[in-house]
Order: structure tokens, then C-alpha cells, then sequence
């Protein structure tokens, strides 16, 4: 056992080093700038809170094309994709590497992530080659962000339960209904969306899946407010959208196949976010004050320190064995997907454990404590977010328990029942 | 990164993991919890030995294999996952590792030989009352070259020949003043009681000692420093026993789950035990890495180890204690039976995470150590 770097690896740790140092800012483990504008918890399609309203977000988001640019022409910012669309051609391992050499530095996160990390993929399976062509590069370069428009009141979870309706006229298709919780609709230059073509096929069969421009006439933006009081979702309403049967990925009633390719990379795009985990309360321990003096020497505390410990170590050491098997060029096993279940709870005790240390101080939602900053209330809102985003826990639990465990099958109602048949709720 | 076990470790696995499933049986597992007369597993344990298990990471010139810790970390999953009735921790984790690590040239000569040929079993002992030891709670005393005191429990003190225990070598019930000393059993003055344990396929006695012979072990007044150091190597070596018996537990409520009806379906299709059993997964996935972790601190002699090992420790205990009451809960009225083995994992289980220091203390020892980290 080691934890040594091959040579080749060994070089391009390096290689994405000496771009990160020279390009970036190194991250404390909590910050201690009281103004410092730079995301502190963020992952895919939810940048971290910006407070300020719209010029503060628009002036965010510059700052993060500015810096995906810089990160592409250096070929960091889509590792596994080939060249030809701007990629780098590397290995899973590479991208490893590069992540967690990044994850060290302050860097803009939440944007891109859902383009490059499973929308892109996407269209390099189902694409004809000129969009590819034509999307990939400027997709990676930050110049044209993708959204993801999957989710519906009606369907979240069970996502094939979608009702956006699609209906084929001549060559172009119209699409009627609404999309909702689209993370960055808002600023997104594309989307891709699933939507029924043929309501009296089974669930799974009648849906089909396209690409689209968010400016196309009849589609309307809504942000919604979250609550942590800010808006990175959105409702979309589709009002008769003409859209050319060219901007058609996969085929008519091959939808859900298409959104499979999505889906699976999902689990790969939603990484782990920086920036709140026991590091950041063991540091806030260190000078946050409890009834018998510094809380780090309360035996309650200490207790309750090493669970997270244990949790955060053995979430990356079991990255750790995922790394090993892609570095002999194998596959990992399932183990990895315990990560989001592990690390959104955490996040979410963390949080709430900190805010009970300040005592009534963690109150206030406030930039005045200059070291621990807002960093714990901000937690104690974004983790009940990340437990429902890119697949709830329960959702997960179901799948460790269904494809890892090989227990039987949810009993379903929705199998053989034409679509337009089902039960549903009052959505 | 090469964070795994080598292809050579893991055939070493396979074949400990059938040979374990061929002679070390539940039944063979119950033929000592029913049995008061019997200690351990006289015959496995014979067994083992010759195959050299015992001697797996004592080194060649003392009549080992000299293989490394890492192998003994493979072993002890196995020995985990069997239940095997065995002084194996006692003996190998504990005692071996004192003398290897702490004795003289003539006490390597004189006991590694004889554990690791499986001929003799030696044990250690440091609690004499309830609660947390720390030395103020020590009051066995050494002096004009002899133990009087008592120590209990004292894990296969029925079994063992040799002990090593802390003692008192100045009186005056500080750490300094805590020395270690070997005592040969077979001597007067040495009296045993038999304890009932929780898992009494993991035996325990009481020991009192009447002007009883001893040789010190190690430098005197640093019995406190020494004992950290090798509990912190056995924490890595019992948290694989116990990843071991947590996978096993899981195993068994997911067959269980699948064989069983209720409301018409097989049990393991409701969500309720479907999710306990994915929480098991993750449980037993963060306490595998953690021990793996572990494990590399171990056979590298890294200065991480005392973090490493209580990390693993902490991790693997509330894996194990969660697998095996949950599998009682998954297998319902049939889970608090004698006959069904679901208790021999929870008995093994809350055994395990109490021998070598409670979790609550390993617990403390992970952020002790993580703040004398920092400071270094
Ligand atoms: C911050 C954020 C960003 C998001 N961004 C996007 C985006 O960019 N694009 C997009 O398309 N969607 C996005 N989503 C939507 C997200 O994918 C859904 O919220 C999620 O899949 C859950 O669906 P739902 O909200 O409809 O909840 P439901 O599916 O209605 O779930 C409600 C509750 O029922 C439980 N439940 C549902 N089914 C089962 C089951 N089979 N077994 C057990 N429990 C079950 C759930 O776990 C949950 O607790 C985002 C969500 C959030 C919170
Ligand atoms: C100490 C003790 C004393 C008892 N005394 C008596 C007595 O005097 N008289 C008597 O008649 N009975 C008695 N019982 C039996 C007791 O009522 C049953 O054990 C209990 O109802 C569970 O049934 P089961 O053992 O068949 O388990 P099962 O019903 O097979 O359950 C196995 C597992 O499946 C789960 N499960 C089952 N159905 C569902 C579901 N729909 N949703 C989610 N999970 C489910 C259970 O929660 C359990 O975890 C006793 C049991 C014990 C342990």
C-alpha cells in the first residue's frame, strides 16, 4: 500500500498545479476575508449564495467565465473529453487528480458543471457530429451554458413521470407544459429537456428528448426564491415552443434511454463541495466558547467531532480504493456511491451542531463574525438542498439497496399501465 | 495510489476465508458458547498455528513467517468474519506485539518462539475495576521482585500461559510510575476466577496475585506509552475483525430478507429494511476504508498511526455494533432465538468494540490526537 503518484501522474499533478498556483488563489480552511466574494459551498448548477441581488450575480458569474476560460485553454476543464472538442484526452484518473488539486483553491464553481459533467456527455453519445461540433467547444470554454430542464411538479424523483407534452408537426416539434427547479435557467444560453411524445405509450416509452436555445420564443424564465433567500432554480413555462426535429437527441420514444446517459453521469458530476466538513468545525472549536471554556475541550464535543471525523476520513479514503482500481485501469466497485448520502447529512449536522456552539449568536445570519463568517448558516440552508438535489437520500438508499445489494424491487404501480392511465396526485 | 491489498494478500484471504469456512462452522462457534468448560477452540487453534497464522507477522529468526502486518490485517477479517473462537487477539494483537515490539533480545528469544508456534497463548491486562482505566486506577504493585494485586477482566486469562500487566514499580499511582511485567501463570500465588462474558465464545477471567514472580518488560515507569503504542496497532487489526463480522451480519439479514414473507412479499422488498440494510452498506464501506487506512499506518510505522488507528477503531465499532442489531431487528421473533446465530454477531460485536478501550475512549483518543497533530 502507498499513496504514491506514478510517474505520468506524478507529472500531470504537477502540470495542474503550476496552472492552479499561478491562476488561482489558495482556500484557508475557513476563510478569514469578511468581503471575500468567492464561493465557499457550491455544487453543480447551485452556485454558492451570492448576496447582493442581480449585479453582484451577474458580476459572479463574469468572474467565473473569465476564469473557465483560462481553465480551458490550459485543457483542465474537460479532462476525459477527446481533443477535437477542446477536451484534454486524459483518463478518469487525471480528472481525479485535477479535482483534488482544485479543491484546495478558491475557485468560481456551480455553473458549468451540469453542462460539461453530464449534458455534454450526453450529446457525444446521441449527437450528430455537427452539433457536437458546433456546442462542445464553446461548452467547455464557458462562452455557452447548459441548464437541464428534467424535473416537473409531477416529477422529481420519478422522473418518468413527466408531462411536458411534445407533438410532432411537419418537421418541427411544439412543446406545451412546465419545467421546474432549473437550476441556472436564469443565465443558461441551452438547455436539454425530456418531454411525452406519446402519452398512450407505457411511462418509460412515450418520452422523447431534445436540445434547445432558452432564448426560442414562447419559453418563459421564473427564478424561484430558495430558502436560503436567494434564487439558483427556476420555474420554466413552455408556451407552443417550435423547435426543428434536428435539435432531436436519440429517437421519437427513445427518451428516457437518452436521459439514462444523463442520469448516469449525474453521479459522477455531483462531486463532494469544498468547504464544510470537519475541518471547518474542528477550526471553529478552537475558539468558539462553551460553558466549561473552548469547545474543542468539551467531552460532548470531542464525541461528536470524531463521528464526523471517521465519516469525512472514510469518505475519502473510499475514494481512495475507487482511485486505485481506475490507476490498474479497472473499474471501481459501487462503493463511491455512498458519498453524496454521507456528505449532504453531514453537511447538514455540521451546520446545525456549529450554530448550537455559538449559542445564540448562531442566530445571526450575518458577515460580523470575521472567522467564522456566515459559513454554518449558509450550511445549515444548502444542505437541505444537496440532500434532495441530483437524487434525494432516499432515493439513494434505494439504489444501494436495489443495484449494490441486489434487494428485490419496489412493487410498482406505473409498469404496464399506458401512461394516460395512471394514477396521480394533485399536480 | 495504490490504496489496496496485493494480489498475494488477497489470495492469502481466499484461502483463510475457505479454510475458516470449512473448519471453523457456526457449530463448531457454538460448541464453545455452550460449553462453560471450554475456553476456545482447542483444535482450530492447532490448526491455525501449524499453518502459521499465529506467527504471521513475528519475524523468521523468532520462529515466524515474517510476513508483514498487512497479512495480519487480512487474517484478522477472516477471524472476524468466522467468529472464530480463538485467544487469537490476546495472544497475537496483544502479546506478541509487546514482546516484539518492547522486549529484550533474550525475551524475544524466549516467547515469540513459543506464540508463534501456537504452543503457548499469552494475554495482557490493565483494568482492575469498572469504568475508564487511567493509572490512578491501577493499584497492582511490584516490589522486592514481586506482583501482589488483581486484575479484571483479563480477555483468555483462563487459556493463556503468560500475561504482561501494568504495575505499580514506585507506588505512587501516576503514569510515570507504571511499569510492565511478564508473569508466567503456572506459579503460585496466581489464582483465577472464570467471568461470564457477553460472548462467551470470547472468554474472560479475574486474576489475583500473591507474591507472584515477574520480569519487567520494556523501559521501567513507561508502561502508560507503551500500552497506547500497541493498543493503537491492535485497534487496527481488531477493526478488520470486526469490518469482518459486519459484512457477515449484513450478509445474513439480506439473505434472511430475501427467504422471508410477509403481507405477501418477501421481506427485504420494504422500504423500512431495504434502507436499514443500504445504511449497514455505508457503514461497513467507511469503517473498510478507515481500517485500510489503518492498515497502511500500521505496516508503514507512520507517525499518523494513532490517528489512523482510532479513526479505524471508532469507524469499524459502529459498523459492527449497527449490522449486528439490526440483523436481530430484520430477522424479527426469530432474531432473539438461541437458535438463529443473529446473537453470536451482536454478543461479538458489542465484545469487540469494549476489549482495547470502549469507543467513547478511542472516541477521545482521535481528537487527543488530532489536536497533538495540529500542534506538531
Ligand atoms: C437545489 C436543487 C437544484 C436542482 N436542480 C435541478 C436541475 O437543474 N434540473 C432538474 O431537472 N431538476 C433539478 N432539481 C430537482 C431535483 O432533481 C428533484 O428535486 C429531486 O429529484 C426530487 O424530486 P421532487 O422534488 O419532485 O421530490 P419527490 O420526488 O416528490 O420526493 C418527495 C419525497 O418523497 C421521497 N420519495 C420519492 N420517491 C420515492 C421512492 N421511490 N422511495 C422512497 N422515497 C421516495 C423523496 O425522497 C422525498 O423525500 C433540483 C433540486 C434542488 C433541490
Ligand atoms: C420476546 C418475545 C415474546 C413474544 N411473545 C409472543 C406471545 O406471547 N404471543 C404471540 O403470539 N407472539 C409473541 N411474540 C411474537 C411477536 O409478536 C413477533 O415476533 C412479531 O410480531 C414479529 O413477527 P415475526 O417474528 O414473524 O417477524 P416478521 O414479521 O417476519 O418480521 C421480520 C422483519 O420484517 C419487518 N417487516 C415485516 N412486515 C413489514 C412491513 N409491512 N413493513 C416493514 N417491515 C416489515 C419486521 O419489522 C422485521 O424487521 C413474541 C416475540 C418476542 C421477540
Amino acid at each position: 500500500m502507498d499513496f504514491n503518484d506514478s510517474q505520468q501522474e506524478a507529472a500531470f499533478r504537477k502540470e495542474a498545479r503550476d496552472f492552479l498556483e499561478a491562476n488561482a488563489e489558495k482556500r484557508s480552511i475557513i476563510s478569514d476575508k469578511p468581503n471575500d466574494k468567492s464561493p465557499q459551498i457550491a455544487v453543480a448548477g447551485a452556485p454558492e449564495t451570492v448576496k447582493g441581488g442581480k449585479e453582484a450575480a451577474q458580476e459572479a458569474l463574469e468572474r467565473a467565465k473569465v476564469w473557465q476560460k483560462k481553465k480551458a485553454e490550459a485543457g483542465f476543464a474537460a479532462i476525459l473529453w477527446p481533443k477535437e472538442f477542446g477536451g484534454y484526452g486524459g483518463s478518469p484518473i487525471q480528472q481525479v487528480i485535477y479535482s483534488q488539486e482544485e479543491h484546495d483553491y478558491l475557485v468560481p464553481s456551480g455553473y458549468f458543471e451540469i453542462g460539461i459533467g453530464m449534458l455534454g456527455p450526453t450529446m457525444m453519445v446521441w449527437g450528430k457530429d455537427e452539433d457536437k461540433k458546433r456546442y462542445l467547444p464553446k461548452m467547455i470554454t464557458g462562452e455557452e451554458i447548459w441548464c437541464q430542464l428534467f424535473s416537473e411538479p409531477s416529477a422529481g424523483s420519478d422522473l418518468a413521470g413527466i408531462k411536458m407534452k411534445a407533438e410532432k408537426d411537419g418537421d418541427e416539434w411544439v412543446l406545451n407544459g412546465q419545467k421546474v427547479w432549473t437550476s441556472g435557467a436564469h443565465f443558461a444560453d441551452y438547455g436539454m429537456i425530456v418531454a411525452r411524445s406519446d402519452p398512450s405509450a407505457l411511462k418509460h416509452k412515450g418520452l422523447t428528448y431534445f436540445y434547445l436555445d432558452m432564448k426560442t420564443p414562447g419559453i418563459e424564465v421564473r427564478p424561484i426564491k430558495q430558502i436560503s433567500g436567494t434564487s439558483n432554480f427556476n420555474e420554466v413555462f413552455f408556451n407552443d415552443v417550435r423547435i426543428p426535429d434536428s435539435q432531436r437527441l436519440g429517437g421519437e420514444g427513445e427518451g428516457w434511454k437518452v436521459a439514462l446517459t444523463t442520469l448516469m453521469n449525474e453521479r459522477l458530476a455531483v462531486g463532494d463541495p469544498p468547504g464544510l466538513d470537519f475541518d471547518q468545525i474542528f477550526e471553529a472549536t478552537k475558539e468558539l466558547e462553551v460553558e466549561d471554556g473552548l469547545a474543542i475541550k468539551n467531552s460532548e464535543v470531542r464525541q461528536k467531532m470524531a463521528d464526523w471525523y471517521v465519516q469525512s476520513r472514510g469518505l475519502q479514503y473510499t475514494k481512495f480504493r475507487s482511485i486505485t482500481a481506475l490507476s490498474k485501469g479497472q473499474t471501481p466497485g459501487p462503493e463511491l456511491s455512498i458519498s453524496k448520502l454521507v456528505t449532504a447529512s453531514k453537511m447538514q449536522d455540521v451546520s446545525a451542531y456549529a450554530l448550537e456552539l455559538m449559542d445564540s449568536s448562531g442566530m445571526v445570519h450575518h458577515d460580523q463574525n470575521p472567522v467564522l463568517k456566515n459559513l454554518f448558516q449558509n450550511g445549515y440552508f444548502f444542505s437541505a438542498a444537496m440532500r434532495i438535489a441530483g437524487g434525494t437520500d432516499e432515493v439513494l438508499r434505494n439504489i444501494i439497496a436495489e443495484r449494490v445489494l441486489g434487494l428485490p424491487q419496489d412493487e410498482r404501480a406505473d409498469k404496464k399501465v399506458p401512461f394516460n392511465e395512471l394514477p396521480s396526485g394533485k399536480n | 495510489m495504490n490504496f489496496d491489498f496485493s494480489d498475494d494478500q488477497k489470495l492469502l484471504r481466499d484461502q483463510a476465508r475457505k479454510f475458516l469456512f470449512d473448519k471453523c462452522d457456526r457449530k463448531s462457534v457454538r460448541t464453545i458458547l455452550d460449553d462453560d468448560q471450554l475456553h476456545y477452540h482447542k483444535e482450530l487453534w492447532s490448526q491455525i498455528s501449524e499453518m502459521g497464522w499465529t506467527g504471521t507477522a513475528i519475524p523468521e529468526e523468532y520462529g515466524g513467517l515474517g510476513l508483514g502486518m498487512l497479512e495480519l490485517c487480512v487474517i484478522a477479517e477472516e477471524l472476524g468474519r468466522s467468529l472464530a473462537p480463538t485467544p487469537f487477539s490476546s495472544s497475537i494483537y496483544l502479546f506478541a506485539e509487546f514482546i516484539k515490539n518492547y522486549g529484550s533480545e533474550d525475551q524475544k528469544k524466549k516467547f515469540l518462539p513459543l506464540i508463534a508456534s501456537g504452543e503457548k497463548i499469552g494475554t495482557f491486562a490493565l483494568s482492575e475495576t469498572n469504568g475508564t482505566p487511567k493509572p490512578s486506577n491501577v493499584k497492582t504493585e511490584y516490589s522486592s521482585e514481586k506482583i501482589n494485586g488483581y486484575k479484571s477482566p483479563v480477555s483468555d486469562g483462563e487459556t493463556a500461559d503468560y500475561l504482561i500487566i501494568a504495575a505499580n514499580s514506585d507506588n505512587k499511582g501516576n503514569r510515570n510510575s507504571l511499569s510492565l511485567y511478564i508473569i508466567d501463570l503456572h506459579q503460585d500465588g496466581v489464582s483465577k476466577t472464570s467471568l461470564e462474558t457477553i460472548d462467551p465464545t470470547r472468554p474472560a477471567c479475574s486474576i489475583k496475585f500473591e507474591n507472584v514472580k515477574a520480569e519487567l518488560l520494556g523501559e521501567q515507569g513507561m508502561a502508560w506509552d507503551m500500552t497506547e503504542n500497541i493498543f493503537n496497532r491492535a485497534a487496527v487489526l481488531y477493526s478488520f475483525e470486526q469490518v469482518g463480522g459486519a459484512q457477515v451480519s449484513l450478509d445474513e439479514a439480506k439473505k434472511y430478507s430475501m427467504e422471508r414473507f410477509a403481507f405477501g412479499r418477501q421481506i427485504g422488498s420494504f422500504q423500512a429494511l431495504k434502507h436499514k440494510m443500504a445504511d449497514m452498506y455505508v457503514k461497513i464501506e467507511l469503517a473498510r476504508s478507515n481500517a485500510y487506512y489503518g492498515a497502511w499506518a500500521l505496516s508503514t510505522d507512520s507517525n499518523e498511526l494513532p490517528v489512523a488507528a482510532a479513526g479505524a477503531r471508532v469507524s469499524a465499532s459502529d459498523a459492527f455494533n449497527y449490522a449486528a442489531k439490526e440483523n436481530i431487528q430484520i430477522h424479527g421473533g426469530v432474531g432473539f432465538t438461541w437458535d438463529y446465530d443473529c446473537h453470536l454477531f451482536y454478543r461479538r460485536s458489542k465484545l469487540l468494540s469494549l476489549n482495547i478501550g470502549s469507543t467513547r475512549q478511542w472516541k477521545e483518543n482521535l481528537i487527543s490526537n488530532l489536536e497533538k497533530r495540529n500542534i506538531v
